[in-house]
């Protein structure tokens, strides 16, 4: 149990750390680094939690898609960070009053909320014991069944964004030379070969 | 030292209040911006995984995996707007997007 505690009170720290590190960094790539750390960390929180599947989700999704995407946007950009950097000093107080007042509330709600004791018995999902199968395979059975229509949702969300990414990034630049298949498969023989008869002796 | 649903309550309120905060404070930075909505996405998720194990209801981890899937459609489509308007203002200062005048 006191190793669970310390894992959670390592990992937590090392997520808060890392999360001011992603709003205060001067460089945006480092702030991209420590977002990559704040994920892994917060992956081993949900771990530590009983959420294998999500953490491991965690990992590939956000470390492996959206992370990356961040950075290659970050350094493919040509953009003078120094001068976006601006102003930081001049909105620093009123962030700060404003986040100092969010986390007053919400550590007030913390501290004053009861869950309903008999609020197990409404769980829309019960989990199953974890002694009897893997949080994948009970993540699986009620999303494949229960939730198939939202999961089906969440593709096409997923289709669309892609779709709407490739579109607005597409572009056809001018003067490039480009292989046209359809033109070299539908070329026939008319439109270029011109058979000539050619008398003896005279020429064309 | 045991760490309860509140435990995990309070790293997600801080995470929270940390990702606002980089809103303020990164006024002119679109990239950090969208990285701090990332962080308060990752704090809901949180909260909606701790209440899901706490409760014994695998609900808050379903739901809690299609705020993964909606925040890495969100990422990816700001993120190529992102590129679209730099290709043609040169520039992501939050102050240079004034072009409809609001």
């Amino acid at each position: 149990m006191v190793v669970a505690a310390l894992a959670f009170y390592l990992f937590a720290t090392i997520t808060i750390v890392a999360a001011l590190m992603v709003v205060v960094a001067r460089n945006p790539v480092h702030s991209v680094l420590f977002l990559i750390l704040a994920f892994f960390n917060s992956a081993a929180l949900f771990v530590l939690v009983g959420a294998e599947f999500l953490a491991m989700i965690l990992v590939i999704v956000y470390v492996g898609a959206v992370a990356v995407l961040f950075l290659f946007v970050v350094m493919m950009l040509d953009i003078n960070f120094v001068e976006l950097r601006q102003g930081f000093a001049q909105y620093l107080p009123i962030g700060a009053v404003i986040g100092f007042v969010l986390l007053f509330e919400l550590l007030l709600v913390l501290g004053s909320w009861v869950i309903v004791p008999d609020a197990k018995l409404f769980a829309a999902a019960p989990t199953p014991a974890a002694s009897q199968i893997t949080n994948t395979h009970a993540l699986g059975n009620i999303l494949y069944t229960d939730f198939v229509y939202l999961f089906q949702g969440a593709g096409m969300i997923l289709l669309v964004a892609m779709i709407g990414a490739i579109v607005l990034t597409l572009r056809t630049r001018d003067g490039v030379r480009k292989q046209k298949i359809a033109d070299q498969v539908g070329r026939r023989r008319e439109d270029a070969v011109e058979l000539k008869k050619v008398q003896t002796g005279q020429g064309i | 030292m045991e760490v309860g649903l509140g435990h995990y309550l309070t790293v997600a309120a801080i995470l929270f209040t940390i990702g606002v905060l980089g809103i303020f404070l990164n006024r002119k930075n679109v990239i950090v911006i969208l990285m701090s909505i990332e962080l308060m996405l990752l704090a809901v998720n949180i909260n909606f995984v701790a209440f899901s194990t706490h409760l014994n209801d695998l609900m808050g981890q379903v739901f809690a995996m299609f705020v993964l899937t909606v925040a890495a459609a969100e990422a990816a489509i700001g993120l190529a707007i992102l590129v679209v308007y730099f290709r043609n203002r040169g520039s992501i200062a939050v102050e240079d997007i004034d072009l409809m005048k609001g």
